[in-house]
C-alpha cells in the first residue's frame, strides 16, 4: 500500500454505516479523527462518541472488516480521547439526513422531524440510546428522539 | 503502587461503582423513562471507568483493566463512600447522585486542566456526561423536593441520612496532595466552596433544607468502606470469581 491511498481508505469509512442511525457514516458522525500511514501501516484514529456507547465496539469491527474486504489488512485502530467528541462537528448535510430518518438533529431549537414544528416538549433527557433524548411535538403530537447536544 | 497508578484508580473505582449501582435500577425504575435514563447513566459512568482502567492497566504494565475492575477485594477499592451507598428508593438515589455528581463536575473541570494528557483527555470527555447526569439528578431533587408533602418529606429524609458521606469527597491525603501540587491531580478542598454554592442553589429552588455538618464518614482513600461495597462487589465479580479468566 501506497501514502496516497490514504484518500482510498477515507472513501471506504465513508461508507461504513453508524450501527444505530445506517443513513449516516462513521465519517459523518465525525468518530474518525484522522488516517495516517506510517511503517507500512495505516492508523486510523477514532474517539467514541459517549464513554459507554455500546455502539463503539461494534463501529470498530465494522471498520475492521470493511477494510479487510477491500484487501487492507496493514492497519490498526487507535483510540483518541482528546480533543472529545463533539456534535458541532456534524454538517448541515448530516443533519438533514437526520431529520429525514426521523432523529430531530442537535439543535439549541429542538424542531420535530415529522411537521417541523418548533412547539417541542422534553419528554425524557434520555432516549433508546445514550445519545438521544426524548421529545413530543406539541402541534402534531407524535413522540420523536433527538440527538443532544455535547 | 506508584502515585499515577493509585489516582487513577480512584477516579476509575468512583465510576465504576456507581455505574453499578445504577445498573442495578435496569428494570426496576419508578417509569420506563427513568429506567432507561438510570441505565444510561451507568453506561456512561461504565465506559468513563473504563478509560480510567485502561490507563491505569498501561501504567501499571501487567494488570488489565478487567483485572482491576473484577479481581480487587472490598479493601483494594479506593472510590468515595458515597457511591457505594444503597440505591433505596428513588429519591435516594436522586440525593445521592446528586450531591456526587456535583462534585464530578467541579473536579473533571480541574481535571481536564491537568498536565498528565490522559487524565486531561479523560476528565474533559467525562465532565460533558457529568454535567447532563448533573442536569438530571437536579431536576429531579427539585421536582421532588416542591412536590407533594410525602415526597419533600420523604427526599428530605434521604438528604438527611447520606449528608455524612459528603465530607470524604472534600478530603486530601498525601497521595491526593502531591499529584495536585505536581498539577497532575485535583485539590479537592479548593472544591468545596464551589460545591456548597451549586449545592445551597439548588436545594432552595428545591425548598428543601441542608443539613448541618456533623460527624463525617472516612477511610476510602485507606480502602476502608462501608458494609455494602462488599456485597455489591460480590455480585459484580462474581462470574470472573467462580469462573477465572472466562472471556465472552
Amino acid at each position: 500500500m501506497q501514502n496516497g491511498n490514504i484518500k482510498y481508505v477515507w472513501e471506504l469509512l465513508h461508507t461504513v454505516p453508524d450501527p444505530e442511525i445506517p443513513v449516516i457514516s462513521v465519517v459523518e458522525l465525525g468518530v474518525i479523527r484522522d488516517v495516517k500511514f506510517t511503517k507500512n501501516s495505516f492508523l486510523i484514529y477514532i474517539t467514541p462518541t459517549y464513554s459507554g456507547c455500546p455502539a463503539t465496539k461494534t463501529f470498530q469491527d465494522d471498520i475492521s472488516s470493511c477494510l479487510i474486504q477491500n484487501q487492507i489488512e496493514n492497519f490498526e485502530l487507535i483510540i483518541k480521547y482528546d480533543p472529545p467528541w463533539t456534535t458541532d462537528l456534524m454538517t448541515e448535510e448530516t443533519k438533514e439526513k437526520l431529520m429525514k430518518y426521523g432523529i430531530s438533529p442537535p439543535s439549541n431549537i429542538v424542531i420535530c422531524p415529522q411537521c417541523k414544528s418548533e412547539e417541542t416538549q422534553l419528554i425524557s433527557e434520555f432516549g433508546a440510546t445514550a445519545c438521544k433524548s426524548l421529545y413530543k411535538c406539541k402541534d402534531c403530537l407524535e413522540p420523536f428522539e433527538h440527538f443532544k447536544c455535547i | 503502587m506508584s502515585n499515577l497508578l493509585n489516582y487513577t484508580l480512584r477516579i476509575a473505582d468512583n465510576a465504576m461503582i456507581l455505574g453499578q449501582r445504577m445498573s442495578q435500577w435496569c428494570s426496576n425504575g419508578p417509569t420506563l423513562e427513568e429506567d432507561i435514563a438510570m441505565v444510561n447513566i451507568s453506561l456512561d459512568l461504565f465506559g468513563q471507568a473504563n478509560g480510567f482502567y485502561e490507563y491505569a492497566s498501561s501504567v501499571d504494565g501487567t494488570k488489565s483493566a478487567d483485572d482491576f475492575a473484577f479481581l480487587r477485594s472490598e479493601r483494594e477499592y479506593l472510590n468515595n463512600l458515597i457511591v457505594e451507598q444503597k440505591n433505596g428508593h428513588f429519591g435516594d438515589t436522586i440525593v445521592r447522585n446528586f450531591l456526587f455528581d456535583v462534585y464530578t463536575v467541579l473536579f473533571y473541570t480541574k481535571l481536564g486542566k491537568s498536565k498528565d494528557e490522559i487524565l486531561s483527555a479523560l476528565g474533559s470527555k467525562s465532565l460533558k456526561e457529568a454535567k447532563y447526569h448533573l442536569r438530571h439528578s437536579s431536576n429531579w431533587l427539585i421536582r421532588l423536593g416542591d412536590g407533594t408533602q410525602e415526597s419533600k418529606g420523604k427526599i428530605q429524609k434521604s438528604l438527611n441520612n447520606i449528608w455524612m458521606f459528603t465530607g470524604n469527597l472534600f478530603e486530601m491525603d498525601v497521595l491526593d496532595s502531591e499529584m495536585a501540587s505536581a498539577g497532575i491531580g485535583v485539590d479537592n478542598i479548593a472544591l468545596k466552596s464551589d460545591w456548597d454554592k451549586k449545592v445551597n442553589e439548588i436545594l432552595d429552588k428545591a425548598k428543601l433544607s441542608r443539613p448541618k455538618d456533623a460527624y463525617m464518614q472516612t477511610g476510602s482513600k485507606n480502602g476502608i468502606h462501608t458494609e455494602h461495597l462488599g456485597h455489591l462487589l460480590s455480585e459484580m465479580q462474581y462470574l470472573q470469581r467462580a469462573h477465572p479468566n472466562a472471556k465472552w
